[in-house]
């Protein structure tokens, strides 16, 4: 066993945290208040948007991408220290969606689909939202009834999306839609299209979130209309290629980054407040639960190298992705639970209270992370996932 | 970087769980749980032609001078088998002599130690139950033979069977207690000490011994005077991640016979394995134990490299201890009534579970080590 990172990677490491601290300097005010602060004002998305413009310069917007599409083609194990830097340092990176669609048409886009969408996206030239989700297809998305009926050189779709994550910023989609009719197909009646945001025939709504912040949407599709060269691997065959989108996926370590430096605020705060006299981190009880999150977040940053090298080896990782995911977003919930805790009552309080502690961080987080804690497959289908995928246990 | 354990320590691996399974069944296990000396002369003879008890002594005295890893993974084997033998104690001391033994001690004890000669125990915790220096109250005075040592140990696991037994005792209170310890390679059959087992729900063979006016030779000093508390501080962070090693392979025989009993056992008219609560019981399990396992197996890297690790150490017992104790729990549960019952495997490792938790310093007594460690 061999923990060391190659010479290489360290000193890619070293880089991407160069560029990271001296980045974070140019955060807005209040940014460290939300991990979603690209989402929550103007100057978010803006400074959002110059990150990703730096980091096309850089080549490091696609570094696990073929060389010939404009990526540099490293393994995960590259990708997860650059997104463990850059989540740690709270740099709007890599943007929402971008490395799930990249996957699907890698994996099955035609040599001209390649040609034409993956140098674009290398430029950071397209911002893409997701019409995947229904309102009665959350977790069981093979069911959804969206339906794209070829109409001469067109798909035209008819039917309702949600969680249509940041369609306000976006230019282009991708849709997964039934292109069969029956619904027993289930997911054999599903086709993957990517194409630009154009009227008529689609329309975004917003749906607020719990703290007030706009990051989702609905969407209507009403005789909405795609050529059909934009459909991503065969027709009916759209199924893997979201799989492929998600697998490429797996290896993440976004959140257990961030947690971790919420952790390191949290500590910082219970050594310089005091409750009745004693400062915070004296309280055994408050050492005992700070260490356990410490803990549990050295073990989910390693856990997430190790599924990331074990995709590397080639190994199929869906269970350990699953466990992977499902413990990060369980740690972070706990964490702002327990933020909340021992802050009492000032924990409550929102950013621009000059009584908020750390800006309000953690009351904002307790409510992000709900959400967060959902997307992308929810805690109880990650741990389907594990018992089905990783250690076979029967279904029924 | 590479994750996994090589070719060789697979192969390891499987020589040990074929012969444990031959030589240590759970019948075995049963009887020496009642049994006082919990020792099997003929299995210890065959694990030490198998090398196992030399495996981490170097060549030059009588062994295969393996690494830390190695020894490792058999210990991930020993605690699936619930091995009762002194092979842990005898490891960990072992240690000890490697890192401080001068020449003529190495070639003395380490060869007899490999080809299973010699059983050691560490008689290191007293009644204050505690990890660290200041829990010593043993004394050893210096007398005209060498020392004389007076105290008592507790929760000396396997000295009803050990040759000799390393203690620590203070040799200067007038020093710092971190300062005033020194290690003796004491003879256990030395006039002056009586050794009362004690029962503990892991049945693992835990002793209480009495010094009284026990008389060492000064050669039996191991290490310097006074010097005794950082080696047995190290070698308390050794012990700890190889208890771990035990915890793993415990926890991976829970969760393999967990999810075996769960695709047999009928009720409601189906394997119970397919009830999403317990799906969910289990994968919480597998997860929590493959979490746990990569800070235990980034610690003996470090580790075995002679790097500093107090704060990976800690993380890995800590840990370790609570995932196992909660999976055995939980393995309980999904067996069932017949999961409490003394006649079922199930219940063997959840008393382990709770009784390794403690050893080498409890989950509490490390997190207060990270507390220190992370800034607090």
């Amino acid at each position: 066993m061999d923990f060391e990172f190659t010479p290489e990677q360290e000193a890619m490491r070293k880089e991407f945290e160069d560029f990271c601290k001296e980045e974070a300097k140019n955060a807005p005010e209040g940014w460290k208040a939300s991990p979603a602060g690209e989402e929550e004002s103007a100057e978010g998305w803006a400074y959002h948007r110059s990150v990703v413009q730096k980091l096309v310069k850089r080549g490091w917007l696609c570094l696990p991408w073929p060389k010939e599409y404009g990526g540099q083609g490293y393994g995960p194990v590259e990708q997860i220290i650059f997104q463990e830097v850059t989540a740690y340092h709270r740099i709007p990176a890599v943007p929402m969606h971008f490395m799930a669609v990249a996957a699907a048409i890698l994996t099955y886009g035609t040599d001209e689909q390649k040609k034409d969408w993956l140098p674009r996206m290398a430029r950071a030239e397209i911002c893409w939202t997701e019409l995947l989700s229904e309102p009665d297809a959350g977790s069981d998305l093979a069911s959804l009834k969206t339906t794209a009926v070829l109409d001469g050189d067109d798909y035209v779709f008819n039917g309702q999306k949600i969680w249509t994550s940041g369609a306000h910023h976006a230019d282009h989609l991708f849709i997964l839609a039934r292109t069969d009719p029956d619904p027993s197909k289930r997911h054999r009646g599903l086709s993957f299209f990517v194409d630009k945001i154009h009227g008529p025939g689609l329309e975004f709504r917003p749906l607020i979130y719990m703290n007030g912040s706009h990051l989702y949407n609905e969407t209507f599709l009403d005789n909405f209309r795609v050529p059909k060269q934009n459909m991503i691997g065969e027709v009916n065959r759209g199924w893997y290629a979201m799989m492929a989108a998600r697998n490429f996926a797996r290896a993440n370590i976004l959140m257990q980054a961030r947690g971790k430096r919420d952790l390191e605020d949290l500590i910082e705060y219970c050594n310089q407040t005091q409750d009745n006299g004693e400062i915070l981190s004296r309280k055994p009880i408050i050492r005992q639960r700070l260490a356990e999150f410490a803990i549990d977040y050295d073990a989910s940053l390693k856990f997430a190298y190790y599924v990331g090298w074990l995709q590397s080896q080639g190994d199929d990782v869906a269970g350990e992705a699953a466990a992977c995911g499902y413990f990060a977003n369980e740690l972070n919930l706990r964490l702002g639970n327990f933020a909340l805790e021992i802050m009492g009552l000032y924990g409550t309080l929102k950013q621009g209270s000059k009584w908020a502690p750390l800006l309000g961080k953690f009351q904002n987080l307790c409510q992000w992370n709900c959400g967060l804690s959902l997307a992308g497959g929810t805690t109880e289908v990650r741990k389907n996932v594990i018992a089905w995928q990783g250690l076979k246990l029967p279904r029924n | 970087m590479d994750l996994n354990f090589n070719e060789e320590q697979e192969m390891l691996r499987k020589v040990a769980r074929d012969f444990l399974a031959e030589e240590f069944p759970k019948k075995l296990v049963r009887e020496m749980e009642d049994d006082p000396t919990g020792f099997q002369p003929d299995v210890w003879k065959k694990m030490a032609e198998l090398g196992w008890m030399g495996l981490v002594i170097p060549e030059e005295y009588g062994g295969s001078g393996s690494n830390f890893m190695d020894l490792f993974v058999l210990l991930e084997e020993t605690g699936r088998a619930c091995l009762i033998a002194p092979f842990f104690s005898t490891a960990m001391c072992t240690f000890l002599l490697m890192d401080i033994g001068n020449d003529d001690q190495k070639r003395k004890f380490l060869p007899k130690i490999a080809n299973g000669e010699l059983i050691l125990a560490l008689a290191l915790t007293e009644p204050s139950a505690r990890y660290d220096a200041s829990g010593i109250a043993t004394r050893a005075l210096p007398s005209e033979n060498g020392y004389v040592i007076n105290g008592t140990k507790l929760f000396v696991q396997d000295a009803q069977v050990a040759d000799y037994l390393i203690c620590a005792a203070n040799t200067d209170p007038s020093l710092p207690p971190e300062k005033s310890i020194t290690t003796f390679m004491v003879d256990a059959k030395s006039p002056g000490i009586r050794i009362t087992p004690l029962p503990t729900m892991a049945d693992d063979k835990q002793n209480e011994l009495t010094f009284e006016n026990v008389i060492v030779p000064s050669e039996n000093i191991l290490g310097e005077l006074n010097g005794g508390w950082p080696p047995v501080s190290k070698l308390l962070e050794r012990a700890a991640i190889a208890k771990c090693a035990e915890m793993i392979g415990g926890a991976h025989w829970t969760i393999e016979n967990s999810i075996t009993y769960a695709k047999d056992r009928v009720q409601y008219g189906r394997p119970i394995g397919s009830f999403q609560i317990l799906q969910h019981y289990l994968a919480e399990m597998w997860t929590e134990v493959a979490h746990a396992k990569r800070l235990v197996y980034y610690a003996v890297w470090l580790l075995q490299q002679g790097l500093a690790c107090t704060k990976e150490v800690a993380m890995a017992k800590a840990s370790m201890s609570e995932v196992y104790m909660r999976c055995t729990h939980f393995g309980v549960r999904i067996h069932g009534g017949i999961g409490t019952t003394r006649d079922h495997d199930m219940g063997l490792y959840y008393r382990r579970a709770k009784h390794a938790a403690c050893l080498f310093g409890n989950p509490e007594f490390w997190r207060e080590k990270i507390a220190c460690e992370i800034g607090l």
